[in-house]
């Protein structure tokens, strides 16, 4: 199976063709990546365990859109719109976070 | 941009697929594609907020959330990522097949996404009755995990205040492994639906705009589940 | 009608004929051809008539709130009020503010100011319009029979746990209008992105353009969040799954934080869109370009941004932590900033301008100072220490009103008005028109000025009884409501008459600039004969008062 080479540079890179050798590579680090995670869930590193276990899923999700999504190969646009939806979603988190950070909750009499 | 469009007599020959309000195919198509990513941001947000209900949550009640997860069964969660994972590999190659015009291949790497996926729901249900079989009826609820009246706490051997705050855990659980799962039952039959027009050889290398979107959207399943999974069956710590 | 000032006819573009054959109107009267339509236009229209519907049913429930408050001891019992100020709430936010101006206007009128056929997604439109449909209607059905009670906010624990009434069923049919309003805007910023003319560069496009662009986003972003809230809050009821239960550890707190995460740009949704038809407004009848186009363009996309960081100002009393109501506070009083520019360039395109005093107008004057008391007031209610006091009162109450009412459906009416001939392709009788912006004017603060002194005074919202020495400011209150209810009629009914008896009109009666105005009046189905290609500014007026 080879690969289209496509249209001349100046059109849209949606007519480029990722070869399909780059789909499984892109698998297998996946693979990869699940058992590093689930691996390290067997240690216990005390604050640290969220911080990698969520860098691992970003790092398994970044791989998903990039190269399965073809975010790589998309116009501007595209991360354009990743990146507000995360924007915001931070956002939610953090400043929901703000609050309880900096009240005594839960109550220990709960 | 694109040029003038001509009037409306002239323009006789076009693609099938082209809609009368795009001026052309290539419009069409990334039209198509940024109104599938911006549906995809919105479900960010939609999944957002229990991630943000997580995350309040679990900081929390470290020791509930730890138990909770401890009783989830990691091989079966970590098998069920794998399929999940295969199955975006198969989707990825589905959209591939069509942008080379190999309609055996689009066709195949559809079912095989569909068939892996029927795989990880079946896993999905498996896991659920085994939660919540004992809720019902009338005789005693050992081993209930619904939270609700019935919730058995000393099946993850919580006791204390972890027995309620266990209980937020497989609310979370639940309600967000449940949306994931309905997204994938919403799924199936769409990328059934675009496999047969595969089928019928709807598809070119130059369209084949249907097959990618229901690829974006089955790949943000998937990468829903590269989260959940480790958040719900591998927290440490106890 | 209107004094048409006689511009070179150099810089209109060429118009198209009087009456044109076929218009989007004509083209087929039987239900299917309406309740089938692919036609943003008819679109537009399926929701111009949805809307009234539900704002007729929203002010009814306003008017049994305000006849209840005739007499200190009220006249309907506690549970009945609170059901009324709910449904009130409901319809009037949900069913209502936010789906109007873009759902009706925007949907029209966008994808004519642009040069576009139709929006990127016209059967996703038609989806949206069904969703809302079914929605509003399920929401109306949980409202009938059996009522909610929660207020229009859905507090817990009280929602979850302790209430009687309607609130899973209330709570999915507001879920699916949700994703009415979720889908418009993702056709709206698609369209915008991919459907212009060319030669429509994004600093050429209407400022109503933007303003609809700006609201799109805050649909897309914000409401998922609600979405998910409500579902958990149905969750909850149904499965009793806790996640708000205190009892199970659960915070009733976070589903404020959650709810608010929306509601509050919610705001913005509802009077962005009124904004930009301000901004359209505000040029025809000046005859002059906007004074600062791009400081307002760039506003309207600010507003949005900072908008979705302020919620927490709507919990300060709620025992949410003082360093992040802090935090709130002074992000609340940043919002304020893009609005007032906003306000300012209005102001400065008058200024030497030729201003005509045609319905449309005088709404854009109502606009400008009733917006202006209500955002002022909402300064009060961002202060920390003012908050304590005003909060959860009558002040509060009223602030809004003057945003949403005074704002949000003055812009909308303005907006009507504006454009009826190019929707309808009749003309209103301008007289009436001026009458009833009057009358809406006068009832409107009559309604809602006595509500700020009651707030400052004491009287608590959402209470169907209050102390004597209230009942005085409660009266006016109750009085203007009924001018004002009085003073939508007319709109209604004159609108609708010239729909079947009004003066033809032409393509351009106002003497606009702006794509829309150079298409027949009804528009065709296909909007343009040849898409337009775009060399102007956009408000190209000839130089008037410039020098």
């Amino acid at each position: 199976m080879q690969p289209q080479t496509g249209p001349p540079a100046d059109q849209p890179a949606e007519h480029h063709v990722v070869p399909w050798t780059v789909y499984v590579v892109i698998f297998l680090g996946l693979c990869l990546l699940t058992a590093t995670t689930v691996i390290v869930a067997g240690f216990d590193f005390g604050p640290l365990n969220i911080i990698v276990a969520l860098g691992i899923a970003i790092s398994k999700a970044s791989l998903v859109v990039l190269y399965f999504m073809h975010a790589r190969y998309s116009p501007r646009l595209t991360g354009v719109v990743i990146a507000a939806a995360l924007a915001f979603f931070v956002i939610l988190v953090f400043l929901t976070w703000t609050d309880y950070y900096s009240r005594p909750w839960p109550l220990t009499t709960g | 941009m694109s040029e003038l469009a001509a009037p409306p007599a002239e323009r006789a020959v076009h693609h099938p697929a082209l809609q009368h309000h795009f001026v052309d195919l290539q419009q069409q198509k990334e039209a198509a594609s940024l109104g599938m990513w911006v549906f995809i941001a919105q479900e960010m947000l939609f999944f957002g907020g229990l991630f943000a209900a997580y995350a309040i949550y679990r900081h929390a009640y470290p020791e509930a959330f730890a138990l909770g997860s401890h009783h989830l069964n990691r091989v079966i969660g970590t098998a069920n990522t794998l399929v999940l994972i295969g199955s975006s590999l198969t989707m990825a190659m589905a959209v591939y097949s069509a942008a080379i015009g190999w309609r055996r291949g689009t066709v195949g790497f559809m079912l095989a996404t569909v068939l892996l996926g029927g795989v990880f729901l079946g896993v999905k249900y498996f896991e659920y009755s085994e939660k919540i079989a004992p809720c019902l009826g009338d005789q005693v609820h050992t081993g209930c995990l619904l939270p609700g009246a019935n919730f058995d706490p000393a099946t993850v051997h919580a006791e204390g205040a972890s027995a309620g705050q266990v209980q937020i855990f497989f609310s979370l659980y639940f309600g967000m492994t449940g949306l994931h799962a309905l997204h994938m039952i919403v799924g199936i039959p769409i990328i059934l639906t675009i496999a047969a027009m595969a089928w019928r050889g709807r598809f070119t290398p130059e369209y084949h705009t249907p097959v990618e979107l229901v690829g974006l959207y089955w790949h943000f399943v998937d990468i829903i589940w590269i989260f959940l999974f480790p958040l719900l069956y591998l927290v440490t710590g106890h | 009608m209107s004094t048409e000032v006689a511009t070179p006819v150099e810089s209109l573009p060429p118009l198209p004929p009087a009456h044109p054959a076929e218009s989007y109107l004509s083209r087929g009267w039987d239900l299917r051809s309406w309740l089938l339509t692919k036609d943003h236009k008819r679109i537009g229209i399926l929701y111009l008539v949805s809307i009234t519907l539900f704002f007729a049913i929203g002010s009814f429930y306003a008017a049994v709130v305000r006849w209840n408050l005739l007499v200190p001891n009220g006249q309907i019992s506690a549970d009945a009020y609170n059901k009324s100020f709910t449904a009130h709430g409901v319809v009037m936010v949900f069913l209502f503010l936010i789906p109007s101006i873009p759902a009706t206007l925007g949907n029209f009128l966008i994808p004519l100011m642009i040069g576009a056929r139709d929006l990127a997604f016209p059967r996703i439109n038609l989806l949206s319009w069904y969703l809302f449909i079914v929605g509003g209607g399920l929401t109306l059905y949980a409202l009938f029979t059996g009522g909610l009670d929660t207020g229009w906010t859905f507090y817990t624990p009280y929602s979850t746990v302790f209430a009687q009434s309607n609130v899973e069923v209330a709570a999915i049919g507001i879920f699916i209008a949700g994703f009415s309003s979720i889908l418009t805007g993702l056709n709206f910023i698609v369209t915008i992105h991919k459907m212009r003319a060319p030669g429509m560069t994004w600093f050429r496009l209407p400022l109503f353009v933007w303003a609809h662009y700006a609201t799109a986003i805050i649909q897309v972003l914000g409401t998922p969040v609600v979405a998910i809230t409500i579902l958990l809050v149905a969750l909850e009821r149904i499965f009793h799954f806790g996640f708000f239960d205190p009892n199970r550890g659960g915070d009733p707190i976070l589903f404020q934080h959650l709810f608010w995460f929306y509601s509050h740009p919610a705001v913005y949704i509802m009077i962005l869109p009124s904004m930009g038809v301000i901004s359209e407004l505000v040029c025809a009848f000046s005859r002059k370009r906007i004074f600062g186009y791009s400081f307002i363009a760039m506003s309207s996309l600010a507003i949005a941004a900072i908008g979705f960081l302020v919620w927490a100002h709507h919990m300060f009393v709620t025992g949410m932590a003082v360093y992040s109501a802090m935090v709130f506070s002074l992000l609340t009083y940043l919002v304020a900033v893009p609005s007032a520019i906003k306000t300012f360039n209005w102001t400065a395109t008058l200024y030497k301008g030729s201003v005509q005093w045609d319905t449309p107008m005088i709404y854009v004057f109502c606009f400008i100072g009733l917006f202006l008391i209500g955002g002022l007031t909402g300064l009060f209610l961002g202060n920390l220490g003012t908050d304590v006091h005003l909060t959860d009162t009558y002040f509060v109450v009223a602030h809004f009103h003057y945003i949403m009412v005074g704002g949000a459906i003055m812009g909308y009416l303005g907006g009507l008005h504006f454009w009826w001939p190019k929707i309808t392709g009749r003309k209103y009788v301008e007289s009436w028109g001026k009458v009833s912006s009057l009358l809406i004017f006068v009832g409107f603060n009559l309604t809602f000025f006595p509500q700020f002194l009651l707030g400052y005074l004491g009287m608590p919202r959402r209470y169907h009884v209050y102390p004597d020495e209230f009942q005085v400011l409660n009266v006016l209150s109750s009085a203007g409501a009924t001018i004002l209810g009085f003073g939508y009629l007319f709109p209604f009914s004159y609108l609708f008459h010239s729909f079947f008896r009004g003066e033809p009109a032409g393509p351009n009666p106002w003497g606009a600039i702006g794509l829309e105005w150079t298409t027949p009046s009804p528009p065709p189905t296909q909007n343009f004969e040849e898409i337009p290609v775009v060399t102007t500014e956009p408000y190209d007026y000839p130089n008037m008062g410039e020098e």
